[in-house]
């Protein structure tokens, strides 16, 4: 096992305590072949920290809810194995960064939510439950488009990774934006030009400088980069009036 | 055990190729910002007169101030690359999902080494 000799069994684990004025505590846990970080951080909660505070809930990569720093990158914990992330035998595990602190390792994602409403994240039907199912060609532009960006599960890993998130609370977000990107290519969704304009409007698409960080860390492989791209090319056709049905 | 010795990891969510060009165009930019009022400072002496002009020029000889140009050339090289590479992702299609062009970050950074020779090429 990469940084983890087979004399030290154990791993040394500093997590974050408190909120923003906190400290690391250092515990040492048994190091397993197959261990991930959320199972480290539970191990640390059940035998020697019973009040630390964490969020968590499918273990499986699908709520979104595990995520936090782990050596000073965010992760979703619950499919990051220990081996793939440990250096020198040591973990450092913080909340993600860019959102309040609540206590220890749990962080207050308001913002984050409220941000994808900002940025015109609300799917607006066009039919009730007795007219026909819309057709829907999975091979349109569009269609694989929204693909592209469909399986966010709100973990808010690329909201953490970005600087202009940090410097920026206005910004809305690379989560939010992704979402605007996918209502703005499902042609079922009835309010293309209200979310047009929410992700172009202050704090939105035109407050990203294209670092690329949330394409980096985005766990499930979405890039919110391309998707805000494609807001700012699609807000220009708009603004050209070439943007096409 | 709490331990005051362990400092906050640093923020390793920028160690990539994207980040350094961001912040490559960013500082260049600003760099370029500041020079700006000096050349048209240069500008406007040439319509203030010759003399006015060549004691300028004469000042510019300064090895000083061509190690100065040297830098703006290579700095204005960077911004004009990575710019048009920015251009590129902004509106172009994208040849796949984590295609954010990084590999005209290398070019870029490359062509703007040359331009330095060039203008070195041309100095000395």
């Amino acid at each position: 096992m990469k940084d983890m000799t087979p004399e030290t069994d154990t791993l040394e684990v500093r997590i974050w305590r408190g909120r923003d004025e906190g400290r690391f505590e250092t515990y040492e846990v048994p190091a397993r072949e197959n261990q991930t970080v959320l199972d480290v951080v539970s191990e640390v909660q059940r035998h020697h920290e019973p009040a630390l505070a964490y969020r968590f809930a499918c273990r499986v990569g699908v709520c979104g809810s595990c995520a936090m720093t782990v050596n000073g990158k965010p992760r979703w914990t619950c499919r990051t194995h220990v081996q793939k992330v440990v250096d020198g035998g040591a973990l450092t595990i913080e909340p993600l960064r860019n959102m309040p602190r609540i206590k220890d390792l749990a962080t207050d994602m308001t913002d984050f939510f409220d941000k994808w409403h900002r940025a015109g994240g609300r799917f607006e039907g066009t039919r009730t439950r007795h007219d026909p199912i819309q057709p829907v060609d999975p091979e349109s532009r569009a269609r694989k488009n929204a693909n592209a960006g469909i399986e966010c599960i709100n973990c808010a890993v690329c909201y953490a990774a970005c600087d202009v998130v940090a410097w920026d609370d206005d910004y809305v977000g690379p989560a939010a934006l992704n979402r605007a990107w996918t209502l703005l290519n499902d042609e079922k969704h009835g309010d293309q030009r209200g979310t047009l304009d929410a992700a172009t409007a202050a704090g939105g698409c035109g407050s990203c400088h294209t670092q690329g960080s949330c394409m980096k860390h985005c766990p499930v492989g979405i890039s919110p980069t391309r998707s805000i791209a494609g807001i700012k090319r699609m807000s220009l056709m708009d603004f050209l009036n070439m943007r096409g049905k | 055990m709490s331990d005051a010795s362990v400092s906050r990891p640093r923020n390793a969510a920028r160690n990539h190729r994207s980040y350094a060009a961001f912040i490559g165009h960013r500082l260049s930019g600003v760099a370029l910002a500041v020079f700006l009022p000096l050349h048209f400072l240069a500008l406007g002496l040439a319509l203030e007169g010759r003399a006015a002009l060549d004691g300028f020029l004469a000042y510019a000889e300064n090895p000083l101030v061509k190690f100065a140009e040297w830098g703006l050339v290579i700095l204005l090289g960077l911004h004009l690359c990575f710019g048009i590479r920015l251009l590129v992702v902004e509106l172009l299609p994208w040849r796949g999902d984590d295609d954010d062009r990084a590999g005209l970050i290398g070019w870029g950074l490359a062509l703007a080494i040359l331009v330095g020779v060039v203008f070195l090429w041309g100095v000395i």
